[in-house]
């Protein structure tokens, strides 16, 4: 390994060849799961390997942009998790400035990601005819773009309305205090269908328009490819999270380095002496926090369009916690990590823990019966309480728990963070 | 209307501060670990749960074998307890103290272990429950002695209206002084001059609505509400006594101040701390097995709302106050049951009672922001 990181070429050249094979293995098998993690393996090897960019590039486009969407076609779930990763990537991005950089702990984030979905989904279904005079609804599908930015703001307006109570407080109390907020927004998403209809309760609302995509087909089939709706449209939103993604990357690259960053930094490391600087405490917290809001309002609105569906149910503390789980996972304030953990996270609960569970089942259902000669057991016996698809709790609580105590730094630490320890051990 | 409220308000104060018993029990624990580690221990909310679900399976198990209900109550109690306390103790071993061991300077992080605590023994007790029972929801059996009501004398129901209306009088009073004062420079009432403007407006209210209050109010109380008052007197007396009166209660208190202090007279803070979250969990347990003995269902999710509510009282109490927490949770029970009554039926039904949480959650934001250190603490200046 050491022989290695230290031969540039070589390292290159073991990273390229892994890309590939994973890639044709994947190409191969689109259904299973093991070539699938290999080829998400050698991306981000090539990611974070010190390799010559114009590979990371190559190596980054082509997986990203041929492999996966060629493997997609074949078994559509891959988009599925793609999209999915993607939308939790961005929002762990959101939640990495609020927590990672400023140091501030939200246990309510899911709240802003169901103001922005239902910002898009009360417009851009029949739902705003039951409260506006004029009966224009839903607004056509290209609005969802004006849209989009409308939940930007609509979000981040939320973040500053929850923020100015909750950032008065600090550390534990704040985080109970979003907490709480965060339910608060749940519950009003789920009876304010009276004594006027907004959001049609617990019934939540469908069907919601999505942004229309015939120039899209008609630019696929001047390539030679021929689909229909149902099938361009998890591609279309594939390729719409990864350049969404690119954006929110590139935005907080440059909100870190900023002066915001630096100042959020600052709070996060100590408070009192960041307010000796001449940093004013309160409002750049409350920055920090729309700022955050915002890309989970973003992110909820095109999550509203991909779902054609929304209802308070995907806005419950889990999801909180499962976004706070990513950003713990990958590295509090790292960039990178962010995603990496948004994406093992996704991959862990959307794939691996179901596909365990359809395993668990398919031997209970067959059957088999393990001999180990001193040990006999029938899988027919197996509990069927016993489905890891049911436990994510469990799993994000025990990742929560190891981290911290293990790794509280995550998987890929902050860039500052290790120039700290750098600096202690010399 | 008002006729209606105001003869609700007896029974609905009741059953608010029958709630509120089992708030104050949870919310010791929440205080008595932030007392001695400045942590919000936020698996306190599961470890109630553990205590609830295991004096389901204590009541199950045994209602055939033991007749007697009060006595398989003694015993749910006892085993709730106990399962809870051990819960509390191996969290502690387990995930708080190699954080301690390592001192760690950044905040969030026994904060969020405590969270990715509290996940995990929802899914674990899940899991076991699971393979056990091949279910996860468990009730408690209902026992015709329990469920037995008990008319209340009138002259208490026609107390409480009056004592009520006195503090609401009297609430209105200092805000209408306080109103007088933004205009005028006229100096700040005396307590005890609004004590007798508020009795003077009550006595006249009660003049003009005496056939409302005076009325055959009809309060019941069921045997198992009884019980559960008892039950966490006797707690909340015991722990009294235990912090105040023993040598293990001095410890915790000397730890609370000022652990290394604390150590060098010969405290070892470990043992402490582990004996605290062993008292904090009995209690959580034991208010578990009451709140399952009230509401019969439990099942591994049931601890978070009360938990959040219970963290509340602590809070409105003044966190790390045990007297306080008491009463924390007292006066939250009440007033949640007040909001969720009258709100319901004030909007004729359009306001549901899961707005009940949210006033619940407003009242923390509104005593954190305005008086932090609650309703009976003291204010503390800020560490650096």
């Amino acid at each position: 390994m050491k022989k290695l990181r230290e031969n540039p070429a070589l390292l290159s050249l073991v990273i390229a060849v892994a890309a590939i094979v994973a890639s044709l293995w994947l190409l191969a098998n689109p259904r299973s799961t093991i070539p699938f993690l290999l080829t998400l393996g050698s991306l981000l090897a090539a990611l974070l390997q010190p390799i010559p960019k114009w590979l990371k590039v190559l190596i980054g486009g082509a997986i990203l942009l041929l492999v996966i969407p060629a493997a997609g076609f074949k078994n559509s779930f891959l988009f599925e998790l793609g999209i999915q990763t993607g939308i939790y990537a961005a929002m762990a991005l959101g939640l990495n400035v609020v927590v990672g950089l400023a140091g501030l702990l939200d246990l309510g984030y899911a709240a802003f990601f169901a103001v922005g979905a239902y910002t898009w989904a009360i417009f851009g279904s029949p739902q705003a005819n039951e409260f506006m005079p004029w009966k224009i609804f839903p607004l056509p599908g290209e609005y969802f773009y004006l849209f989009m930015l409308v939940a930007v703001v609509v979000a981040a307006i939320t973040g500053v309305v929850i923020g100015s109570p909750a950032l008065r407080l600090k550390g534990d109390y704040l985080a109970i205090v979003t907490l709480g907020l965060g339910e608060v927004v749940r519950v009003l998403a789920n009876n304010l269908d009276q004594p006027i209809n907004f959001t049609n309760g617990p019934q939540g609302i469908t069907p919601i328009q999505r942004p229309p995509i015939d120039w899209f087909i008609g630019l696929l089939d001047k390539f030679g490819l021929q689909m229909s709706k149902a099938e361009a449209y998890p591609l279309y939103f594939y390729l719409l999270v990864l350049v969404i993604i690119g954006i929110v990357t590139l935005v907080n690259i440059r909100l870190d380095r900023s002066r915001f960053g630096r100042a959020w930094i600052a709070i996060r490391e100590d408070e009192t002496a960041a307010r000796a600087m001449g940093i004013p405490l309160f409002p750049t917290k409350l920055i920090a926090f729309a700022t955050g809001a915002s890309f989970s309002g973003a992110m909820g609105a095109l999550f509203a369009a991909k779902q054609l569906y929304v209802s308070p149910e995907s806005f419950t503390l889990i999801q909180s916690i499962m976004i706070l789980v990513m950003v713990i996972l990958g590295g509090m304030g790292s960039i990178p990590g962010a995603i990496l953990g948004a994406a093992t996270v996704t991959i862990l609960n959307v794939d691996l823990l179901k596909s365990a569970s359809d395993y668990l089942n398919d031997l209970r259902n067959a059957g088999y019966t393990l001999n180990l000669g001193f040990f006999k057991y029938n899988f027919a016996n197996l509990p069927n309480q016993l489905e890891p698809a049911k436990y994510e709790r469990m799993v994000f609580g025990l990742i929560m728990i190891l981290m911290m105590i293990y790794r509280p730094e995550g998987i890929i630490p902050e860039r500052r963070h290790v120039l700290e320890m750098k600096k202690e051990e010399s | 209307m008002l006729e209606i409220l105001i003869q609700l308000l007896p029974s609905v104060l009741l059953e608010g501060l029958i709630l509120g018993f089992v708030y104050a029990m949870i919310a010791l624990g929440y205080t008595m670990v932030y007392g001695v580690l400045e942590l919000i221990n936020f698996a306190h909310s599961e470890i109630f749960m553990a205590g609830a679900v295991a004096g389901a399976e204590v009541f199950i198990l045994l209602k055939g074998v033991i007749g007697n209900p009060f006595l398989l109550l003694a015993l749910a109690i006892l085993i709730g307890g106990a399962v809870a306390a051990i819960v509390a103790i191996l969290v502690e071993r387990l995930a708080y103290r190699p954080l301690r061991k390592r001192g760690t300077t950044n905040r969030l992080v026994p904060l969020i272990t405590a969270i990715g605590v509290s996940f995990f023994l929802q899914d674990l007790v899940r899991l076991i429950e699971g393979l056990w029972h091949n279910a996860f929801y468990r009730r408690y059996p209902s026992f015709s002695v329990f469920e037995a009501t008990y008319t209340l004398p009138n002259w208490i129901g026609v107390l409480t209206i009056l004592a009520t209306l006195w503090l609401a009088f009297w609430v209105i009073a200092y805000f209408g002084d306080w109103l007088v004062r933004l205009f005028s420079k006229k100096e700040r009432a005396a307590g005890r001059t609004l004590s007798i403007v508020a009795a003077g407006l009550t006595l006249v209210f009660a003049f003009f609505y005496r056939h409302v209050i005076f009325a055959d109010l009809g309060m019941t109380i069921q045997m198992k509400s009884i019980l559960v008052i008892v039950v966490s007197l006797a707690m909340l007396y015991g722990l009294n006594w235990l912090v105040h009166k023993t040598k293990l209660g001095i410890a915790i208190r000397a730890v609370a101040q000022d652990a290394q202090t604390a150590s060098l007279m010969g405290i070892d803070p470990d043992v402490i701390v582990s004996r605290t979250f062993l008292i904090g969990g009995f209690l959580g347990g034991v208010a578990g097995v009451l709140f399952g003995l009230l509401y019969t269902l439990v099942h591994p999710y049931v601890g978070f709302i009360p938990g959040i509510k219970a963290f509340t009282a602590a809070v409105l109490g003044g966190i790390g106050n045990i007297t306080g927490a008491a009463v924390g949770g007292l006066v939250l029970g009440m007033l949640e049951m007040l909001g969720g009554t009258y709100l319901t039926f004030l909007t004729n039904g359009a306001m549901g009672t899961e707005y009940k949480d949210i006033l619940a959650f407003l009242i923390l934001i509104f005593i954190l922001l305005f008086r932090p250190q609650g309703i009976i603490g003291q204010q503390l200046g800020e560490k650096v």
